[in-house]
């Protein structure tokens, strides 16, 4: 199945444009064919493309749907042109092989009850109703990542995960099931996903990172705390991983992504590890993206763009010096809990020798204090990982994959240059052999040219629908962003709140038997 | 907002602090004690209005110095060895032994925590710039909220750098200063060990001379002044020693009440300084 290429299914109800699409045709060809056939739709002058963009919306998944409702919508979408640019891309598919209707599948109930009778309004119900799926007042569903178990022996053993979904979304085929699954498939669903969507504008949330040091020493099965920490901490990441990746709109209609949640077997990613063929071609690309990126000189009309990345850039900058200033808190945090621990121990050890008996009595109580504040210096630095570094290390993996993004509207910008340039190239090339007076030559020459054409008009398209896609997909990682900084930063705080009450209870408790040492 | 000069004030006020506390509690001691008191030095010390002109140790005095450990030690290992009859001082010096030890070993890791303690504390320092750089810079809503967070750890830090300062006064210098008062205690044993072999050697010095019949006086007179200096200084040890336990006893009771006030304080403290910025934060809309 040539992933790339095809489009993701709709929807369950809606064969028709499935198999309209199976041809493996891009939705401009097929959405061409029905704009021509049906009468009521506007004419198109040429190509397509100069029609719909006078419409403020893209092409609709609406106008491949069979004749019985074409009608309907057509009429719908003369009646809903609209000024306000962020109900476009919610209706509107992106005219690209790697198609991802944002579309959710409800959207379908609401469209057939609209055939009955009163279209635009039951039109425009729907699109509300599909806003608010979109902003995530209606999306129910529910990641969890739980129970790692050791699987297998030796250097070929692995940690297998059991993920739990919990959801009334009827996409899914019930509303909770879980599956095992092993890192690896973790970094293979991540890896369809970028392919699919990062080159349009999509910002993928990343994977957690591999770690060959901590998994060696699982597989070598040291039962220690530093590798149940190991575990515990990929188990939280991979948690979080999950749930901001179906929580973004587009992803979640992936049939991967379903594949993923769903399947009871999955075939296993292989291409994920570092060392195969395919991980050293990741690292010989990722090489050559660099390099091309350099010399990407790209004429930024849209200022908006700009001042994006470099607020991009800033942020990444600053968080990486928390997160640097945070990391050093829960290393200090351990050490301080170590230490007051060893205190502890040594203050009772104090108390033994002591011959005065009050006093003695006292220090054993002050040795007991010690060692329930390092208990509470343990779960705050806990708390102080779990909670924030480990959100600051998301953040700047996410703004990476931003800039990956952004990094991709310029490739596209660059592949549209540069159709340009040929078609120049081609054009040149028809006018010297018009001269040249040779006629089978001519014709190839012409066809090059409108061929040509074509893919500059594309490349304009596709360059103005990636800037469309991320400017919507910033919007919606600001949003989240602002959202998830404001939920982990609250929860930590309670943290460091219950610390002190609980050492406020503490000391209380300690003071009076201090006092009466005699 | 200076972070870094406040820190440094906050830093030398501490100290500061402690250097003061640790003279105190030495003249204190110096003013309570029978015979000390009476010094001339110290009446000097306390009453000239003028600068006094303090020599410290010259090169051969601190040569004296080092010479007289190195033969204090030495001597105390055999003079150790021996068993004493008196009870009282059978029994402080095996105490003194083993409480010696542990309060050293509780002064280092007392002092381990503190020094952790202000690490943590100067981690919130930086994590409060940090977040007010972000909260200056960033675009979004989210600017406010780094803001306040930045100053709810800015607050924090201060306090929790004043837990650090008040540990380190409170219980490692207490426990420090008893390392060296029990230390002291010990090299009076020794004194008073080292005094018994000496009176011990005089009897045996005297036996031969009656034996022989040879300097019999004047081994008299040396095993009569040993004998007085051996009871001078057991009855004086054995005060010191009992006061040394009731000074202990108070010090420690001192201490550790102003350890858990001051603790206590400063927790309820970051709860009332939390918990408005706390309700504020969580008031921010997003």
């Amino acid at each position: 199945m040539a992933a790339e290429r095809e489009p993701p299914p709709m929807g369950e109800a809606r064969p028709a444009e499935l198999e309209e699409l199976e041809d493996g045709e891009d939705l401009f060809t097929s959405t061409v064919s029905t704009l021509e056939s049906s009468p009521s739709s506007p004419e198109p002058a040429s190509l397509p493309t100069e029609d719909l963009s006078t419409n403020s919306n893209g092409p609709k998944p609406t106008e491949m749907i069979d004749d019985d409702r074409e009608d309907l919508f057509a009429e719908a979408t003369e009646e809903v042109s609209l000024d306000s640019p962020e109900r476009d891309p919610i209706l509107s598919p992106e005219p690209t092989p790697a198609i991802t209707p944002v579309t959710p599948t409800t959207l379908v109930a609401p469209r057939m009850e609209s055939k009955s009778g009163t279209a635009p309004a039951g039109f425009d119900k729907s699109r509300e109703e599909i806003e608010e799926e979109a902003n995530g007042d209606l999306f129910d569903i529910e990641i969890n990542v739980s129970d790692p178990e050791k699987v297998g022996d030796g250097m070929n053993a692995y940690m297998a995960y059991r993920v739990t979904t919990k959801t009334s979304i009827s996409m899914f085929h019930q509303s909770e099931f879980s599956v095992k699954r092993r890192f690896s498939d973790f970094l293979g669903l991540h890896s369809k996903l970028a392919t699919k969507y990062m080159h349009i504008g999509y910002i993928v949330p990343p994977a957690p990172e591999k770690s060959i040091v901590g998994m060696t020493k699982v597989k070598v099965g040291k039962e220690d705390s530093s590798s149940t920490e190991f575990v515990e901490k990929r188990r939280a990441a991979l948690e979080r991983y999950l749930q901001r990746t179906v929580k973004h709109p587009t992803l979640l209609q992936d049939p991967d992504l379903r594949q993923f949640l769903e399947n009871s077997e999955l075939p296993r990613a292989v291409n994920t590890q570092a060392l195969s063929g395919a991980g050293i071609l990741r690292m010989v690309n990722k090489a050559a993206d660099a390099v091309n990126k350099m010399t990407i000189k790209m004429n930024e009309s849209d200022a908006w763009f700009e001042e994006k990345q470099q607020q991009f850039e800033n942020l990444d900058q600053q968080l990486r010096k928390l997160h640097a200033s945070v990391e050093a808190l829960v290393c200090h945090r351990k050490e301080l809990s170590a230490n007051t621990a060893a205190f502890a121990k040594s203050a009772a050890m104090l108390g033994n020798s002591e011959d005065h008996t009050a006093l003695s009595r006292a220090l054993s109580q002050l040795a007991e204090v010690e060692e329930k504040i390092d208990q509470l210096h343990q779960e705050q630095a806990f708390a102080d990982f779990y909670m924030f570094s480990e959100l600051l290390g998301d953040y700047i993996r996410l703004i990476a994959a931003v800039k990956g993004v952004f990094d991709h509207r310029m490739k596209c910008w660059q592949k549209w240059q540069d159709a340009q340039v040929t078609l120049q190239k081609k054009r040149e090339a028809e006018a010297k052999l018009q001269l040249a007076n040779k006629p089978d030559k001519l014709q190839q020459a012409k066809d090059e040219i409108k061929e040509w054409e074509t893919k500059v008009q594309q490349g304009e398209k596709d360059f103005e629908q990636i800037s469309k896609t991320i400017r919507k997909e910033v919007g919606r990682f600001e949003k989240e962003r602002v959202k998830d900084f404001k939920t982990v930063i609250i929860k930590y705080l309670e943290s460091l709140v219950q610390t002190q009450q609980q050492l406020i209870k503490y000391w209380e408790a300690f003071l009076p038997e201090a006092k009466a040492i005699a | 907002l200076n972070f870094t000069s406040r820190t440094t004030v906050n830093e030398y006020l501490a100290i500061f602090k402690k250097t003061v506390a640790m003279h105190e509690v030495f003249l204190c001691r110096v003013a309570a004690h029978p015979i000390l008191r009476k010094d001339l030095n110290f009446h000097v010390f306390l009453e000239y209005n003028q600068d006094l002109s303090v020599r410290g140790k010259n090169k051969k005095e601190k040569l004296e110095d080092f010479f007289k450990n190195m033969v204090k030690s030495a001597d105390g290992v055999i003079v150790s060895g021996v068993k004493d009859v008196d009870d009282f001082f059978e029994h402080e010096r095996t105490f003194l032994v083993e409480y010696h030890n542990r309060v050293k070993d509780a002064s280092a890791k007392s002092d381990k925590m503190t020094r952790s303690h202000k690490n943590v504390a100067d981690d919130y320092n930086r994590i409060g710039s940090s977040l007010y750089a972000l909260g200056t810079q960033d675009s979004t809503d989210i600017c406010k909220f780094f803001l306040k967070v930045s100053e709810l750890f800015d607050k924090t830090r201060k306090i929790e750098a004043r837990v650090s300062a008040d540990e380190d006064l409170k219980l490692s210098d207490l426990l420090k200063y008893y390392l060296r008062e029990s230390q002291a205690a010990k090299d009076l044993l020794y004194r008073r060990s080292r005094s018994l072999v000496d009176y011990e050697n005089a009897n045996k010095a005297l036996d031969k001379a009656r034996a022989k019949n040879k300097d019999v006086l004047q081994a008299e007179t040396t095993q009569q002044i040993c004998c007085q200096k051996f009871e001078k200084i057991s009855e004086s040890a054995k005060q010191e020693l009992i006061d040394f336990k009731t000074r202990r006893v108070a010090a420690f009771r001192k201490n550790l009440v102003e350890l858990a006030e001051l603790e206590l304080k400063h927790a309820k403290v970051i709860m009332v300084l939390f918990w408005p910025l706390f309700q504020l934060v969580l008031s921010i809309k997003c």
